[in-house]
């Protein structure tokens, strides 16, 4: 767990020399190519200037925009005992200081940690979240959200994404003022240029190439380190709690919900939530590599490869073995930790029972030509074969459906 | 003027050394706060059980009437936990309040009405909860223990563990047998 933090914290600061060499070498060419040679200094400039006001910005109110921007209330331990409980027992296992706990008015299953440093972090989760789970699957997502603080992830994640904010900005602002003002900038570029017209149109070419190119590559960058953390994160849940079943059924719920997206996803946020709040991205399939998380279902299937222990090695086991690639996980974070699994607890046992019942009951009901319709509300309605009438009503909600009986 | 040369290189070597033992000294002395302070913990957790078990118990004096050897079961194994001086008389008291504790729990679930009271039902999530904190405070503890004796034993900074005596520190294991088995229902 330490080795993880401690390698997590030098490749964050790899990562953002990384990408601060892609700001500043943009800023460079850019200014170049509008104002010749010189203009390389000046570029390099506006590009820090863009990179430090952005990292400003999200350093000094970060946490305070992104919680006001989900309508987060704060809790406290008497107004809901169970999800302040939860964070304490996690809070205890990982031995950060505790954080501040807040519920999103929201019936879309999700949540997300926040803050710089362990000791100024914000934990918060919808209330849907709260409606679904029982207590190990919220003991679960609260361990992932742990974990991102425990890490340092949030720090590395913020840093990263001010770093795209001003590749991007910087890109558009270029691209777009040579779209607008492709004549007088010949005027420049000779003014100022000592070797003629050939070498600035070159760099001009070479300044639009890496103005297009630079926002994807760093995107993507994000997008991979995402994805990564997301995984460690896991790690680390399954580590806290011991229990990483808990978690699995967890994202199950999540997944399976049929709720409206969280009303307060934006592009920038989206990141820092346990699952991608977005439901549909266009065309595109959340699960390749312009989506910040990873797939779920291939989170739950590692999660419950987990048969040996709950260690990080455990994880990074069954990472191998479902993934069939190279793992996630740093080679010195691999040490052999003997960490037992714990059972579920009470509550979640009786569920499980119900679950096995309700699973029994439906696989009669298909077996003797019941008709299964999903109402857009959550609701699965199953009609019997020999049901009349060609629509039948939710009982919850009241919408129509028309009753295909193929 | 070689022989300066030989003695700067050697002073500078020795100078080397020194921060590094002053370094992973003060590593050390960190590591160690750490691990008294997640030991606390686990005491700070055993307070708490102590302190809701009367609350319970009065709580629901009212529905069991007739259940008193349950009761007092619990208030002595409590009294034994608080009295208990060294470390190894409080992990065994505690092991066996933690028995007390889950006897009686078996016992309400008799009581349906007792099951549907409020105030019950928020002791209960209290104790549950208290019951998974002194778990994971045992749990952090270990870790921490482990990552701690990991570092005073490896190379070459054990050498400095050495000169200084930190020693290693034991994990807390659950002493009693009982406490491991879940409790057997049996009607």
């Amino acid at each position: 767990m330490w080795e993880l933090i401690r390698i997590n914290k030098r490749n964050s600061v790899l990562l953002l020399m990384l990408m601060a060499v892609c700001l500043l070498g943009l800023g460079a060419v850019i200014g170049m190519a509008i104002k010749g040679p010189d203009g390389g200094m000046l570029g390099l400039m506006i590009a820090t200037g863009i990179w430090v006001i952005l990292t400003l910005i999200s350093f000094s109110s970060g946490d305070q925009i992104m919680l006001a921007a989900s309508n987060a209330v704060p809790v406290t331990h008497d107004v809901n005992p169970q999800l302040f409980n939860v964070v304490e027992e996690m809070s205890i296992a990982s031995g950060l200081p505790m954080p501040k706990v807040y519920i999103i008015n929201d019936p879309a299953p999700n949540a997300f940690a926040t803050g710089r440093n362990p000791k100024s972090a914000s934990v918060a989760v919808t209330a849907g979240l709260l409606a679904k789970l029982n207590r190990d699957e919220l003991q679960g997502v609260v361990g992932h959200e742990m974990s991102h603080i425990l890490h340092r992830d949030i720090l590395f994640v913020t840093l990263a994404g001010v770093m795209l904010g001003s590749v991007a900005l910087l890109s558009q602002v270029f691209l777009r003022g040579m779209m607008y003002g492709g004549g007088s900038r010949r005027r420049y570029s000779s003014g100022g240029g000592k070797g003629g017209g050939g070498a600035m149109a070159i760099l001009l070419i070479v300044a639009i190439v890496a103005a297009i190119l630079a926002p994807i590559v760093t995107q993507l960058l994000y997008f991979a380190l995402s994805r990564r953390r997301e995984y460690l994160a896991d790690a680390g849940s399954a580590r806290l709690t011991r229990y990483p079943e808990g978690l699995a059924n967890a994202l199950e719920k999540i997944a399976d919900d049929r709720a409206p997206q969280l009303a307060s996803a934006n592009k920038v946020t989206a990141p820092m939530f346990i699952v991608n709040p977005f439901k549909k991205m266009g065309e595109w399939n959340l699960s390749d590599m312009t989506s910040t998380h990873p797939p779920i279902s291939e989170r739950i299937r590692i999660l419950r490869n987990m048969s040996q222990g709950a260690s990080l090695k455990d994880y990074s086991d069954a990472f191998v073995n479902v993934t069939k690639s190279r793992t996630v996980m740093p080679a010195s974070a691999l040490t052999k930790e003997d960490i037992a699994l714990r059972e579920a607890s009470a509550e979640a046992k009786e569920e499980q029972k119900e679950k096995q019942l309700r699973q029994v009951g439906d696989i009669m009901r298909k077996v003797n030509g019941f008709i299964f319709l999903t109402c857009a509300c959550g609701m699965t309605l199953k009609i019997p074969p020999n049901y009349a009438a060609a629509t039948v009503e939710c009982p919850r909600c009241h919408t129509t459906h028309n009753v295909n009986k193929a | 003027m070689v022989v300066l040369i030989i003695l700067l290189m050697i002073a500078a070597g020795l100078l080397l050394v020194v921060l590094y033992v002053i370094g992973t000294y003060n590593v050390f002395v960190g590591l160690r706060n750490q691990v008294d302070n997640a030991w606390s913990q686990i005491d700070v957790q055993l307070k708490r059980r102590h302190d809701l078990i009367p609350n319970l118990v009065e709580t629901a004096k009212g529905y069991m009437q007739h259940e008193r050897g349950t009761f007092e079961a619990v208030t002595n194994a409590r009294a034994q936990a608080m009295g208990a001086k060294t470390v190894a008389e409080a992990a065994k008291a505690e092991g066996a309040l933690g028995d007390a504790l889950s006897k009686f729990m078996l016992v309400v679930e008799n009581y349906p009405d007792l099951k549907a009271n409020q105030n019950f039902l928020a002791l209960q999530e209290e104790l549950s909860s208290t019951e998974n904190k002194i778990a994971f405070a045992r749990q952090a503890y270990n870790d921490q223990a482990m990552f701690f004796n990991n570092r005073i034993q490896m190379f070459p900074s054990n050498i400095v563990a050495g000169i200084f005596t930190f020693t290693k520190r034991d994990f807390f294991e659950v002493s009693a047998a009982e406490e491991r088995e879940a409790p057997k229902v049996s009607f």
